[in-house]
């Protein structure tokens, strides 16, 4: 049984179809990701993923603990709580609060403390925040950013600005990772690096992942499978190397009558 | 149905002045995203200046209009300079504070200098009436009417036809595309508050000669009146202002002359959050949403 | 294995420090120093403190524009001046501020789910549009809230002990709620709402809860209110009011509980000073508006509390 399975996802804006029919499987612990040429609906395939948009058509469904579980049409909040979490293209951290903070929002929905013990401060609440903070500095130790807990997040650099989503989004405990352009805007350096993290996420929290990306070389690099989608729709799905030398691909981002050098 | 036909006669003009005072919001909404608050005051501020050229220097109908006119465009355009222009940057609330700011600055200097109490217009135009069956329709009315109907025309030919009102609709479309081409931006946004506040002050004084009283506190329900019929028109349309203040001058009346009139003043905010909640766009205006 | 248990040392030495400050100001009044004059002005004060504390929560920890606070202020005012009239004691006083706050919270709720939903400058207008349209139905509801003339001869019960035990409540509340989870989750709902919900955070839930509990104070302070001055009437909830509470806060800071206390009782001494001159004032509140925001719109504290400031003079003491 596939963690997530996206079946023929379609979504049209009036009369743009952005997406039409789109499919997907992503077993537990894989790396999968997706790529097309500009404007091939990628975001949008990822926003409907994520509850952002309801797709006109289709349906997601999310394994979970054994069960499968229809998460079609589910508030971005609620396909969180169910245990997808996401990154943004435009980093959308919160800029004015501290790294520690951005990390504990993070945690909110899994925290055992109720509302009148929060306006009253019981022992149970100091309890549940010291545990917080505790597994906030561990998750940050990780990845190296536990000097900077106290930043505020809109002084990092923007490489790290962007380690600090991928983290933030691991905070809330996925079973799968969605990752919307991680590398854009990065230098070779920052990229490897990027690797290295993705890496230790997957070697530490067993974590499935999915990503977008352009940078093709980092995704030939540490994809196990591809899906290439094309105005909107899903072309091609294989290996790095069969969708490298697939003519379908190669048509799509570089036009007919190309030969790949 | 002669009740009916009476109050719609009414609400016409009611709705005319509600239109020249929208078309101010929607303009400088369109072109800077603001619910320019104080845009009401502005409007209380041409009624104060009518008045006082006409009862101290005894001045006529069109000369008090025009005076009233331009004293407003230039006070849209220092407002603006002041208060708006260095936050155009800003978070949205700030501006949105800022407005309400000078919206009570002009209220209370206002009260200040000239007391709270109602003044009247002289008498400036022929106020008798034309019956036509039993409806009664005001001369008054009719000046209302066509002034508001003759400014608006104004409006719409210079907003399609002349370079100016193409420099605007650029800028509302995408301020910086309309800097790289050359367009000046700030001269163009200016403007745009001198039109919008000009019409507001013909508002005023037609509202002072036909209702006959003025006080430094009367621009603030009917602003935010005329703010409703932008909304319903769809902030941002010239066309969709018109329509909205005429529709909310309507409603207003038939409120007022059907059911309590202490509740029309509800019933139009009301109406606001109905539309705001099923089509926020308006009737004409375009739907917008974040990119995620 | 851990309890709901409230009696904590860190409570216990947030109550002594209260029950002294309370001590103090009792004793000045029972010496003559805080006369019946001042003692308006101490009213007025608490009073401020507890709309401009629970606006704060709305519109400057969970960035919903808000212009409608005076509303729930008349319902608390209305419904606790009409129990506390029939019942005429200390109990009824109290029943009305509960029944008060609680009606004004539900309305809170009632209004916010289809609100909330708008942003920024419509957000505004429709809560002002709310408030008005309360006070209309109040201006309207003649046999129960006597109409425009108002109701008269409210009992008075609101006093000093009353007026500091609330307003340290709403402080201590509502602190407490900002610096918990629930709060930091409405704080991310003002930072960047889509990124909020991405976190799993039900956004409108949260938003509405803000709202309700802004509400359910606002709704104690009309209780209180109309408990002191023994007369209310419609017109004095109206956009005006909302404007009052809004600069208060603009000024303290929004985002900060402590700037929200600071500003309440430098803006109600100086209206006190200007108490004959009330167009001065408004011009000099409109003036602070307008330069507050383009020269410093974090207000005085911006979103620092006092807690911070001992902090930075450690700080400061540790490097020296």
């Amino acid at each position: 049984m596939p963690l997530l399975s996206a079946d023929k996802l379609t979504k049209s804006f009036g009369g743009l179809t952005a997406v039409s029919d789109a499919s997907m499987d992503i077993e537990k612990g894989e790396l999968v990701g997706l790529i097309g040429p500009n404007g091939a609906g990628k975001t949008t395939f990822f926003n409907i993923l994520t509850g952002v948009y309801a797709p006109t058509s289709g349906s997601i469904k999310l394994e979970v603990d054994g069960t499968v579980k229809d998460i079609t049409g589910f508030k971005p909040y609620n396909i969180t709580k169910s245990g997808v979490a996401r990154t943004f293209q435009n980093i959308r951290l919160f800029k004015d609060l501290t790294v520690l903070d951005n990390i504990r929002i993070a945690m909110h929905q899994n925290i055992k403390y109720s509302l009148p013990s929060a306006f009253l401060r019981s022992n149970n609440f100091y309890y549940e925040e010291e545990r917080l903070v505790k597994e906030a500095e561990e998750l940050l130790d990780i990845f190296n950013l536990t000097d900077k807990k106290n930043e505020l997040a809109k002084n990092l650099p923007y490489g790290e600005q962007r380690h600090l989503e991928i983290v933030r989004a691991m905070a809330t405990r996925p079973v799968l990772l969605l990752l919307d352009e991680p590398a854009a805007g990065m230098n070779p350096m920052e990229t490897d690096n990027l690797t290295k993290t993705i890496a230790k996420i997957r070697e530490e929290f067993n974590l499935t992942i999915l990503l977008i990306e352009h940078d093709m070389s980092l995704v030939m690099k540490i994809c196990q499978r591809i899906y290439v989608l094309d105005y909107g729709t899903m072309i091609a799905e294989g290996s790095p190397s069969e969708i490298k030398n697939s003519k379908r691909v190669i048509e799509a981002y570089l036009g007919e009558d190309v030969r790949y050098a | 149905m002669n009740q009916f036909l009476q109050q719609l006669v009414n609400g016409i003009s009611l709705g005319s002045i509600y239109a020249l005072v929208a078309l101010g919001y929607t303009m400088v909404y369109g072109i800077i995203k603001l619910i320019n608050f104080a845009h009401g005051d502005v409007y209380m501020v041409g009624a104060y200046v009518g008045f006082a050229v006409t009862t101290y220097a005894g001045i006529g109908f069109i000369p008090a209009l025009i005076i009233s006119m331009l004293s407003c465009a230039l006070l849209g355009i220092v407002i603006e300079k002041v208060a708006y222009k260095p936050l155009r940057n800003s978070a949205r609330i700030a501006i949105l504070i800022t407005a309400i700011g000078v919206s009570l600055l002009l209220e209370y200097v206002m009260m200040y200098f000239v007391g709270a109490e109602v003044r009247s217009y002289p008498k400036l135009l022929d106020d008798s009436v034309l019956k036509f069956g039993n409806i009664i329709i005001n001369i008054q009315q009719i000046y209302i009417v066509f002034t508001a109907i003759a400014l608006m025309l104004l409006l719409q030919f210079v907003v399609k036809n002349t370079k100016i009102g193409k420099a605007m609709r650029a800028v509302s479309a995408d301020r910086d595309a309309a800097q790289l081409m050359g367009i000046r931006v700030d001269s163009t946004i200016s403007f745009t508050f001198a039109i919008g506040s000009a019409l507001a002050g013909a508002g005023g004084v037609l509202v002072g000669i036909y209702y006959n009283s003025i006080d430094p506190l009367m621009g603030m329900m009917p602003g935010l009146k005329a703010f409703v019929a932008a909304v319903f028109g769809g902030i941002g349309s010239i066309p969709g202002a018109m329509i909205g203040g005429l529709s909310i001058g309507i409603l207003e009346t038939l409120v007022s002359g059907y059911g309590n009139s202490m509740y029309r003043d509800a019933a139009v905010f009301a109406f606001l959050i109905i539309i705001l909640i099923l089509k926020p766009s308006g009737i004409l205006g375009k739907n917008t949403k974040e990119k995620v | 294995m851990n309890s709901m248990k409230v009696i904590n040392k860190k409570n216990i030495l947030i109550l002594i420090v209260i029950i002294v400050f309370y001590a103090v100001a009792q004793a000045l009044i029972n010496n003559g120093t805080i006369n019946n004059f001042y003692e308006i002005t101490l009213a007025t004060i608490c009073i401020n403190i507890i709309l401009a504390v629970s606006l704060n929560l709305v519109t400057g920890f969970t960035g919903q524009f808000s212009l409608g606070h005076a509303g729930f202020m008349s319902i608390g005012a209305y419904v606790g001046a009409l129990i506390n009239m029939e019942m005429n004691s200390t109990l009824g006083f109290l029943v009305g501020i509960l029944a008060g706050a609680v009606a004004a919270a539900i309305v809170g709720i009632l209004i916010g789910i289809p609100t909330l939903r708008l942003k920024g400058d419509y957000l505004a207008i429709a809560t002002l549009g709310m408030a008005e349209i309360i006070r209309v139905v109040f201006l309207n509801m003649d046999d129960i809230t006597n109409g425009a003339a108002g109701l008269n001869g409210i009992p008075r019960f609101t006093n000093w002990m009353w007026l500091f035990i609330f307003t340290a409540l709403t402080i201590i509340l509502i602190s407490n709620f900002v610096r918990s989870s629930h709060g930091r989750a409405c704080i991310s709902i003002r930072e960047d709402e889509i990124a909020a919900e991405s976190m799993g955070i039900n956004t409108t839930m949260y938003k509405v809860m803000a709202f309700a509990i802004g509400a359910f104070f606002a709704g104690i302070a009309g209780a209180l209110y109309s408990s002191y001055f023994y007369f209310i009437k419609p017109n004095i909830f109206g956009f005006m009011k909302s404007i009052d509470i809004l600069v208060i806060v603009v000024f303290g800071g929004m985002g900060s509980i402590t700037g929200s206390v600071i500003a309440a009782v430098v803006l109600a001494v100086l209206t006190t000073f200007l108490q004959s001159y009330s167009e001065l004032r408004m011009i000099i509140y409109a003036l602070l508006l307008i330069v507050i925001m383009i020269f410093r719109p974090q207000g005085l504290m911006g979103t620092k509390e006092i807690t911070d400031l001992f902090k930075i003079v450690k700080k400061n003491e540790k490097n020296q």
